[in-house]
């Protein structure tokens, strides 16, 4: 952390225009493409990899080897979250990403998942 | 002649990516106004070096636009740190630093959706910095635990005063915590996850 803990917001500005990145295309339904949505690339049919916006390249190189949240992505490839989120639905519906999509909210699931949570934390920290 | 391996230096960043068989994510968000220790935290708990994603926001701007009478709204980008822990083979936790103003409000409407909860860090000599963090927690019904940062020598402060001065329900969880140890931070995160199970009795 060469930048030091809890500075102020960071406002920065990108070069190329957002949209430019994005082709024109909306965000898509904020439920599906979540900050830990994991995602990795699977073998793409050859016409859509060979159509790849440089930005949407560099998303299926980052993840070409294992999964990474979306957030991770964003981190790494240094795009904003929102433009992440874009490339990634377009790259899902092109077959060249696999998704694992967090679990949606429910009662029985929750119970579940805290005390899995819970056992972990205890279990990496002696906690 | 240049003997640098040029593939070598080419990727300084390879991604720690996660155990394949990992198929669950969680997140919890750490919260607290800034400089009081989010992203240290972060680092006690992530594996991975901590990380910063930018997110794009809209906002108002002070007042209107006298021209055209309509409000004055500009873009930006706000930075965010986070950090990861795999907690078992199957299930990986996700700490994400959220910057508590008014402000941030959009931001803060895409993280809190299937948090788990959230972890509130406040600094004991600055409590009253803290309100506006708890009113967007309570705004956005994230269930939260209070962590009450140790700062280096400062004294131990009692807990009471704290729940007192923050007006907080009895029920939750205040626990002291040195945000630059592991173990401490952990004993947090556990006080929040015990807190969120008992809504299920």
């Amino acid at each position: 952390m060469s930048e030091g803990p809890d500075e102020g917001p960071e406002l920065t500005g990108s070069l190329v225009p957002l949209f430019v990145i994005t082709e024109g295309r909306a965000l898509p339904p904020d439920h599906e493409y979540d900050h830990t949505t994991l995602v990795t690339a699977q073998n793409a049919p050859a016409v859509a990899a060979r159509t790849l916006s440089p930005e949407a390249r560099k998303v299926t190189d980052l993840v070409a080897d294992g999964f990474l949240s979306l957030a991770e992505v964003s981190a790494h490839t240094r795009l904003p979250l929102g433009i992440v989120r874009i490339l990634v639905a377009q790259l899902d519906n092109d077959g060249l990403l696999l998704v694992r999509k967090p679990i949606p909210r429910a009662e029985r699931v929750d119970r579940e998942l805290l005390s899995a949570v819970l056992d972990g934390l205890r279990n990496q920290f002696g906690a | 002649m240049n003997l640098q391996p040029a593939a070598v230096s080419r990727s300084p960043h390879s991604p720690e990516y996660l155990n394949p068989d990992v198929s669950h994510s969680v997140k919890v968000l750490v919260v607290g106004h800034f400089g009081v220790g989010k992203t240290t935290y972060i680092g006690s708990i992530s594996e991975i070096e901590p990380l910063r994603t930018e997110e794009t926001i809209t906002e108002a701007s002070e007042g209107f636009d006298d021209l055209s009478g309509l409000p004055d709204k500009t873009t930006t980008t706000v930075a965010m740190d986070f950090g990861r822990r795999t907690l078992s083979n199957t299930l990986v936790l996700y700490l994400f630093g959220t910057p508590g103003q008014e402000r941030f409000k959009e931001m803060w409407e895409a993280l809190s959706r299937g948090a788990l909860g959230a972890l509130v860090i406040v600094d004991p000599s600055r409590l009253d910095q803290s309100f506006a963090v708890l009113d967007l927690v309570e705004r956005f019904g994230l269930t939260y635990a209070i962590a009450v940062n140790r700062f280096d020598g400062t004294a131990s402060y009692p807990l009471d005063e704290v729940r007192e001065a923050l007006n907080l329900p009895v029920e939750t969880p205040v626990v002291e915590c040195d945000v630059r140890d592991s173990q401490s931070s952990a004993k947090a995160l556990i006080a929040l996850v015990e807190h969120l199970m008992t809504h299920f009795g």
